[in-house]
């Protein structure tokens, strides 16, 4: 990740040189150093820094939204007098392997309403989740596979091997 | 219009919150309580904190508030898991109505190992654990 100093260097510069310090101007000099790097690709060979970034910021909206509308469906249900949860106690086989990607995605699950993680097995090839909205338990682990277990493992692959 | 934009972001954080809170109250077992309490909080935290740093427009605050922001979006996940688990392997009944039940009768309770569903019993040697 010697590029992303680089790139967290490029930002500080630009603050420097423009002479504000705020948020939204580290960013804009970390777009802007981002950039620079791009077009400086060929020097730097077979770095997946470039793809990583882009797997990141695509990770941080997709997760936003999520959570965002689970969120909202949660919050609709506690405003209807009627109860409209399925809940379930599901097992979700999993695809990653290591540690950190087993806690990663444990993290995320929790964090998006409507499902908790609640243990892992031994041999860390299932994940016990208690999910809300289950009335088809299959569509509930196609989305968290395809959706969050996809974008963990490929985050981390990018951030791994560098 | 950012005074506007903030305002409205710190009115959306604090009624999901509020209405997390009544989810608490409303939702019918512990599981599902913790589903409302431990994570509609991430986001109006969020958006609360967003609002604040758009409203000051300050390294200072907008620093402070990307901190907090991550924090809660680190811990608070942990502790509703742990809090589940608990809840869980402690016997807390589920909801009546809870539709299916796949983790029941994996976990070995003398020795504390968590099978997987299809390997029923198995004795698996447990993964080396890191020295610490």
């Amino acid at each position: 990740m010697n590029l992303l100093v680089l790139n967290l260097c490029l930002a500080l510069v630009w603050v420097l040189l423009t002479g504000t310090l705020t948020l939204l101007n580290l960013i804009i000099g970390f777009g802007i150093g981002y950039f620079v790097l791009l077009m400086l690709r060929n020097v730097f060979p077979r770095a997946r820094y470039f793809r990583t970034v882009p797997y990141l910021i695509e990770f941080l909206l997709y997760f936003a939204w999520e959570l965002l509308l689970a969120n909202l469906r949660v919050a609709i249900d506690v405003l209807t007098p009627r109860h409209r949860m399925h809940p379930r106690v599901l097992a979700l086989p999993l695809d990653v392997k290591t540690d950190e990607g087993i806690t990663l995605l444990a993290n995320l699950i929790t964090l998006t309403p409507g499902s908790v993680s609640l243990d892992v097995s031994s041999d860390r090839t299932v994940m016990y989740l208690h999910v809300m909205y289950a009335s088809d338990p299959e569509l509930v682990r196609r989305t968290i596979k395809e959706g969050l277990e996809r974008r963990v493992i490929r985050l981390l692959r990018g951030i791994e091997r560098r | 219009m950012v005074q506007i934009l903030s305002f409205s972001l710190l009115a959306a954080g604090v009624a999901l919150m509020l209405i997390a809170a009544v989810g608490v109250v409303r939702f019918p077992d512990l599981f599902m309580r913790i589903h409302c309490s431990a994570k509609s909080p991430s986001l109006g935290v969020g958006l609360i904190m967003l609002g604040a740093a758009l409203y000051f427009d300050d390294i200072t605050v907008s620093s402070k508030a990307a901190v907090i922001v991550m924090f809660i979006m680190v811990t608070s996940p942990v502790g509703a898991h742990v809090l589940a688990r608990a809840a869980y392997f402690a016997g807390v009944p589920l909801w009546r109505e809870t539709l299916s039940d796949e983790l029941r009768d994996h976990y070995d309770l003398k020795t504390h190992e968590l099978g997987r569903p299809g390997a029923t019993p198995a004795r698996r040697p447990r993964p080396p654990q890191p020295d610490l």
